[in-house]
């Protein structure tokens, strides 16, 4: 009875429209992280920035990206900018954006705690050396900050790659809604299907979520030793 | 002092919030540019249509992938007899939650996913005539089947938080004793255990359930008022309103809703359900009006 519940997994167009939904899914949670470390670095970097105004201005934007929950600025901007300036724009786009948004923040965040947590004599060593502030970035500050921001880094991405499954309420129909639609459509000829749908998708995620560990931890070692 | 900058951000962030929805109210007013107009629809050539993705029988992505369902047919009819082919309709899958979103975005033209008419979405959408009625259905195990509500004095009943058969009979049957539960799965379990004597929900989910279920029958078919499921389109939107309002009495007329409930809803309901008790008739639709 319970085992035949595995076979709604096999049924007609069943398992290619789950691999179709994880596509959506990583391919938001990929662009979004990549874009979020790149720019999460710059932001971070800013935001050590001892002008008053540069300083609010970041903090503003991180309290507000902080205080604001990610369902809300998805509608915002899918709905809200359609109905304040007419621009229509494909929700797996504006996932993207409010996600690297998002990871922006955080990870701006966690990198202007590692840079500040920088003994003040790494700066001073560079400048007595003659090194320009860019240079000392480059070469002192950035390659440690590095070390220390990855747990945090690791922490983020794979939280953003599990929060993917909001945009379906913008109507981008990523792997968990994939798995809804087939239990909700089964469930009358097949109870068992939610263990086994969520079962597996539990399984994807384990496959997506796990290698971004793995290569933390062997990142780690390796600056260690 | 700490706490006074933050609680500045608050304030600068909600005045952008706002902002930004005042924004949309303005935009809101001007009725000139309807996206969603008959003629605009004409001219895109096709009729985007919000509808569920996981709610059969009325619209759900079967495991091919296709949308299937009662209002799923009623959509490919309405571009049939708009733009001359039932396959000229684009579907949008919704949430419930976003329903009214998509509407007044105008990612959407219209809404056909069983969308219950109340007085407090009247407000943000326009109805058409509509194309299903519910109503509370009880149902009980055989052998002790509840079929009238005086059965159950003394008896517990089994309801779902916050439905509308909680609030019918709070208000209807106060003496009779309700055990609640949020989940539909947890209530039809304890159904099953035997918990309570009968179990009270709308009348079509009902039905689906004890035609899956052997040895429950649906005794009460049809109690309370009846609520009813409509078409929606944005505010304002008149034109295609009552374009809609037209074709969904013609459709009743020629018994359209009779077709698409057996091709649909009879194989998930059952032969123990009458049709009417859930499409709408001629007389019916004349009255809502």
């Amino acid at each position: 009875m319970l085992a035949s519940g595995i076979n709604i997994l096999f049924e007609g167009q069943n398992m290619a429209r789950l691999m179709s939904g994880l596509a959506v899914t990583i391919k938001i949670a990929l662009i979004a992280v990549v874009l979020s470390l790149i720019f999460g670095v710059i932001f971070g970097i800013i935001m050590t920035s001892k002008n008053l105004i540069v300083k609010a201005v970041c903090r503003f934007y991180l309290e507000a990206i902080r205080i604001i929950p990610i369902l809300v600025w998805l509608f915002l901007f899918y709905f809200g900018l359609t109905r304040a300036m007419g621009i229509h724009l494909e929700g797996e786009f504006i996932s993207i954006v409010v996600f690297t948004m998002w990871g922006t923040a955080e990870m701006g965040d966690i990198v202007r705690g590692a840079v500040t947590s920088m003994p003040k004599h790494q700066t001073e060593s560079g400048l007595s050396l003659g090194l320009t502030k860019m240079q000392i970035y480059r070469y002192i500050l950035v390659p440690q900050t590095v070390r220390r921001v990855l747990p945090g880094a690791i922490n983020l991405a794979t939280r953003m790659v599990k929060t993917t499954s909001l945009v379906v309420i913008i109507g981008v129909v990523e792997v968990l809604k994939v798995g809804q639609q087939i239990i909700e459509g089964g469930i009358l000829n097949t109870p068992a299907a939610p263990l086994w749908v969520y079962g597996f998708i539990f399984f994807l995620y384990f496959i997506l979520c796990y290698p971004i560990s793995i290569v933390a931890k062997r990142l780690e070692a390796k600056w260690q030793s | 002092m700490k706490k006074f900058s933050r609680i500045l951000v608050v304030l600068a962030v909600l005045s952008m919030a706002m902002g930004l929805m005042t924004g949309c109210g303005n935009k809101k007013s001007e009725k000139s540019d309807n996206q969603s107009s008959v003629e605009q629809i004409k001219k895109n050539g096709k009729i985007k249509v919000g509808v569920f993705s996981d709610k059969p029988p009325f619209g759900y992505v079967d495991k091919n992938g296709k949308n299937q369902g009662y209002d799923v047919v009623l959509a490919h009819r309405l571009a049939k007899d708009l733009l001359g082919d039932e396959n000229k309709v684009e579907f949008v899958l919704v949430e419930a939650a976003s329903r009214v979103e998509f509407l007044q975005s105008n990612k959407v033209d219209v809404i056909l996913a069983n969308f219950t008419v109340t007085d407090e979405r009247k407000e943000v959408v326009d109805y058409a005539l509509p194309y299903m009625k519910v109503s509370l259905g009880v149902v009980s195990p055989n052998g002790k089947v509840i079929t009238d509500v005086k059965q159950l004095k003394g008896k517990k009943l089994i309801v779902n938080k916050g439905t509308t058969a909680e609030t019918y009979f709070t208000q209807k049957y106060p003496d009779i004793e309700l055990l609640k539960y949020d989940q539909n799965t947890e209530a039809f379990n304890a159904l099953k255990d035997g918990r309570g004597a009968a179990l009270a929900h709308d009348n079509t989910l009902v039905y689906a359930w004890a035609r899956e279920n052997k040895g429950f029958t649906t005794g009460i078919k049809s109690l309370g008022e009846h609520d009813f499921i409509a078409p929606a389109v944005k505010k304002g939107n008149d034109d295609l309103k009552s374009w809609i309002d037209d074709e969904i009495t013609k459709l009743t007329k020629e018994g359209f809703f009779e077709k698409d409930y057996k091709k649909t809803l009879l194989p998930v309901y059952g032969k123990t359900v009458e049709a009417d008790t859930v499409i709408m008739n001629e007389k019916e639709l004349k009255e809502y009006k």
